[in-house]
């Protein structure tokens, strides 16, 4: 609490100090605390910026010489400076003068604005194609014809949410695997959800677009500098709707390459493990892994689920049952609620294999069973 | 002479008498005021430091929706029914409203509607926690099972606006005293009627997309559900339909309230009265052909999104018409500063600051950057507490004595004054400035840079519920005892209602006045 109070009497005293200020520390200190919309890093999001301060500016001119008039009249038309009011109360021509006024400010601003607009929409010839899909909570990145795809997850640790570590400086702006993009590139970004609406944005590239479920939105970005510009969900998707960011890191064309080569590998040595045989403590460690990063979201870390919304693994009638329906609920995802979409796409057949076998073996389900990742394979083919 | 009123609790039952619908009206609005603050106070209360510490995120979720929907449907909309129910019958020289038994019925539902909204917090897997917009296919296929009752209690809240919208339509139409010509009503009454047909255009919409959601639920239907061939977008289409004008539905009755406490207290009249009826007339048309600019990201085409920017835009065209003339009726006047005159000069600042914000987020291009962050909690905010909250308690202020027959403290009210503006702007003026550094709207926890203005906010917010208590206060005090009030209350007030004893007799014009 002593640390809050330190925390918020500088908060007060902070207008005071900045007033104090000259003019090089200033703008430091503006800039420390983020008042302001970024440029950016695009083209794109340096227009939209000069957009957005012309306006605000705009605003400002407006705003002095009405409040001017304003507190004119305050301060000198009061009763108690003796003032006598006078009687008029109509006047056509100004009526009309303050008609037109804005009138044609506005078509100054709407020309800008419309040329801008008319080049974001411009989404054709791009070099590079990712398609982004919303779920609750996390992104997926498929590069398209580059078969290249993979999840995007906070990694933030619960610890620092739940105050038991100190926050790093990237607080909920992290993420395990970020979405990599060549710079001088017109990449192109193509948007959907897979069950409520998301929505995908960097302020440093000046891209929000809603990721819809049935539709595919369209937006690019040409980022000029290499670097890692992160952003978040922007369009309420639920409980963990702010904790879904979104990484964005800029490479060289080169180094870009050779990112893409080593995803593709990684893939191969995952299609490899299929083929392999592993021992039961190999499962359940991968297992309590998988469980953590993916599921615990809705059935928390320690099986109990948050009921009725989530239900528990623990002593589940499934994760306790018949091992082909635990594995039907998690590949083709339940038959009637949607919150418990179908992982069979989204997971490697080694992470269903250990997960599986880890759920059936944790939080006393005791089950003593376990299940290799090439009958993953089989019940996915059988079907 | 008339009978008064009946004694105990059938008074409040059974009453058709229009002061009494508008006292029950108003102490409703204040109650869920309280209960819509404690909400935001539990919001801003886990948003005072980053990380979880107060509520979890399901249920910060279901306190920032029930906030925005009490607060609509359950504080402003009944607080302005409420000020309509008493004024508009005084301020035309009627002896009640048109329709005196629907007048009880449309109060008497709503203390239902809302029982049975907020009891959804104790509900198995909790309340709308799906935001005040409720956007499929989260507020459907997604949403806990208590949706059914949210959306049985907004059938019955439009049920309760459109009556009360029907019954203001006929008292105005068909009750106003000889010689009170449309062009001689004050602008409370004209902006009322204004906003009764825009309630009587939109809450069908609300309830015709209510009812869709209840059918994708319950009935196998897909209205919203991409997999079954439906279509979220729909919903944000039929949603802000009734959304936008529903913006304008708050904001205008706020406008007929300062353009008569602005005169009163600058001993002038009205600059431009014609111009004002007309600027009103033309937000309520433009607000019905621009709701997709709450919609600038779900990918409309290019020449929607044009058409859309370019008809908001046109919105500040009558309402910077209305800010002049109500600048141009201070000019030259002869001004005092009570209680009800501050908060209406507060109005017309801070609603103007909300406007420029609305301006910019006409911009489509820069509204991608600002669209669901803070900056925009804060446009809303700026619009709404000091439009529609400052305007109501100006509007109580201004005619408490006419209701009681006893003045207020002025002190407190001066001081209730200066608590709420200050809590007012230390809560959302920092909100700007987080929005545009990038922080979103609706989340429970924030990253590290947004840490120092969210603390403000939150000291604020407090300060502005603080505050609030001073007004009640206030109020019971002055019903209680106090000095006694004259007739006209005022110098030289004009309108009709002034023209009656203070407090107002229980019938009021049973023999109508002769407007010259
Ligand atoms: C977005 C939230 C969410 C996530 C993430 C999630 N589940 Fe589920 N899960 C649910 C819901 C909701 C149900 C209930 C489904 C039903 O009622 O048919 C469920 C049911 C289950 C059940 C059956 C429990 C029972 O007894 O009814 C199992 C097993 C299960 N999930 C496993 C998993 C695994 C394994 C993962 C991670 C790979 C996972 N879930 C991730 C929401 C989720
Ligand atoms: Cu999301």
């Amino acid at each position: 609490m002593l640390k809050e109070a330190k925390r918020l009497s500088a908060l007060l005293l902070g207008p005071a100090v900045l007033i104090s200020m000259s003019g090089q520390s200033l703008a430091e200190e503006v800039e420390r605390w983020g008042v302001n919309m970024t440029q950016g890093v695009t083209p794109m999001s340096r227009d939209i910026y000069d957009l957005h301060m012309l306006i605000f500016w705009i605003c400002v001119v407006i705003g002095v010489l009405v409040f001017g008039v304003m507190f004119y009249s305050m301060i000198v038309h009061r009763k108690s400076r003796g003032a006598i009011p006078a009687n008029f109360h109509e006047s056509t021509k100004l009526e009309i003068l303050w008609t037109a006024v804005p009138f044609v400010i506005l078509m100054a601003m709407a020309w800008p604005a419309t040329t801008t607009l008319i080049d974001i929409y411009d989404t054709d010839e791009a070099e590079v194609d990712i398609l982004v899909t919303g779920y609750q909570w996390k992104w997926k990145y498929e590069y398209v014809n580059q078969e290249v795809s993979f999840f995007s997850n906070l990694s933030t640790p619960k610890e620092q949410i739940y105050n038991q570590a100190p926050k790093g400086v990237n607080y909920l702006l992290e993420v395990d695997e970020p979405v990599v993009i060549p710079v001088k590139k017109k990449v192109r970004f193509l948007i959907t959800a897979n069950d409520v609406i998301h929505a995908w944005w960097v302020p440093d590239l000046a891209v929000k677009k809603d990721a819809i479920p049935g539709y595919v939105n369209e937006t690019w970005a040409y980022v000029e500098e290499p670097g890692t510009y992160r952003g978040q969900c922007a369009e309420l998707c639920g409980k963990d709707h702010a904790f879904m960011p979104i990484v964005v890191e800029a490479l060289p064309e080169e180094e870009y390459q050779q990112w893409l080569a080593g995803k593709r590998e990684e893939a191969a040595i995952l299609r490899e493990l299929t083929n392999q045989t592993f021992s039961f403590d190999e499962l359940y460690a991968r297992g309590e892994d998988v469980h953590n990063r993916v599921c615990a979201a809705c059935h928390q870390v320690n099986g109990e689920g948050v009921p009725p919304t989530f239900p528990a693994i623990a002593g589940s009638a499934i994760a306790t049952g018949a091992m082909n329906d635990h594995l039907s609920i998690i590949i083709d995802g339940s038959a009637t609620n949607p919150a418990m979409r179908a992982f069979g796409d989204e997971l490697s057949e080694v992470d269903i294999a250990a997960v599986v076998t880890y759920q059936r073996n944790a939080f006393n389900n005791n089950m003593g069973d376990s299940v290799q990742p090439i009958d993953i394979l089989k019940y996915k083919q059988g079907q | 002479m008339a009978h008064g009123p009946a004694t105990g609790l059938s008074r409040w039952l059974f009453t058709t008498n229009h002061k009494d619908i508008g006292t029950l009206y108003l102490w409703f609005s204040f109650a869920m005021f309280m209960l819509g603050g404690v909400f935001a106070l539990v919001v801003r209360a886990e948003l005072f430091e980053p990380g979880l510490q107060i509520v979890d995120p399901e249920f910060f979720n279901q306190m920032t929706t029930m906030h925005g929907l009490i607060m609509v449907f359950g504080a402003v909309m009944p607080a302005f029914v409420g000020l309509a129910n008493w004024m508009v019958p005084m301020m035309i020289g009627a002896p009640d409203m048109a329709l005196p038994r629907m007048n009880n019925w449309s109060f008497w539902i709503l203390p239902f509607a809302f029982a049975m909204l907020v009891s959804t917090l104790f509900m198995e897997g909790g309340g709308p926690n799906f935001g005040w917009t409720f956007y499929a296919p989260l507020s459907t296929t997604y949403a806990p099972p208590s949706v059914t009752f949210f959306i049985f209690a907004i059938h019955i809240m439009g049920a309760s606006s459109i009556m009360g919208a029907i019954n203001i339509i006929a008292t105005i139409l068909n009750m106003r005293a000889p010689g009170m010509t449309l062009m001689k009503m004050p602008l409370f009454v004209w902006t009322w009627l204004i906003t009764a047909y825009l309630l009587i255009a939109v809450m069908p919409v609300l309830a015709g997309v209510v009812t869709m959601m209840l059918m994708d639920i319950h009935f196998g239907t897909s209205f919203f559900d991409a997999a079954g061939g439906g279509d979220p977008v729909l919903f944000q289409h039929i949603f802000w339909f009734f959304g936008h004008p529903e913006v304008y539905i708050m904001i205008l009755p706020a406008f007929g309230i300062v353009s008569a406490i602005i005169p009163t207290f600058a001993r002038k009249p009205l600059f431009g009265y014609a111009s004002m009826v007309y600027a009103t007339a033309s937000i309520a048309f433009l607000s019905f052909i621009v709701w997709a600019h709450h919609m600038f990201t779900v990918g409309m085409p290019l020449a929607g999104e044009l058409f859309f920017m370019y008809a908001t835009m046109l919105i500040a065209v009558p309402t910077g018409v209305k800010v002049f003339n109500w600048v141009t009726t201070m000019f030259k006047g002869a001004m005092t500063f009570e209680t009800p005159m501050l908060f209406s000069i507060a109005f017309v600042i801070l609603f103007t600051i909300g406007g420029f914000s609305g301006l910019m987020l006409a911009i489509a291009p820069a509204d991608f950057q600002y669209h669901d962050t803070y900056f925009v909690v804060a446009h809303f905010h700026y619009v709404l507490v000091p439009g529609a909250i400052f305007s109501i308690t100006a509007a109580v202020y201004y005619w408490l004595p006419k209701w009681c027959g006893n003045m207020y403290n002025e002190t407190m009210g001066k001081t209730h004054f200066w608590m709420a503006f200050v809590g007012l702007n230390l809560t959302f003026f920092p909100m700007h400035f987080v929005g545009l550094a990038g922080m979103p709207r609706r989340i429970p926890d924030y990253a590290l840079q947004f840490a120092d203005f969210n603390m403000i906010a939150s000291c604020g917010a407090f300060l502005f519920g603080a505050a609030q208590v001073m007004f009640l206060f206030n109020v019971i005090a002055t019903i209680r005892g106090g000095k006694k009030a004259t007739a006209e209350v005022w110098e030289n007030p004009e309108g009709l209602e002034w023209t009656v004893a203070s407090p107002a007799p229980y019938h009021t014009f049973s023999v109508p006045p002769t407007v010259k």
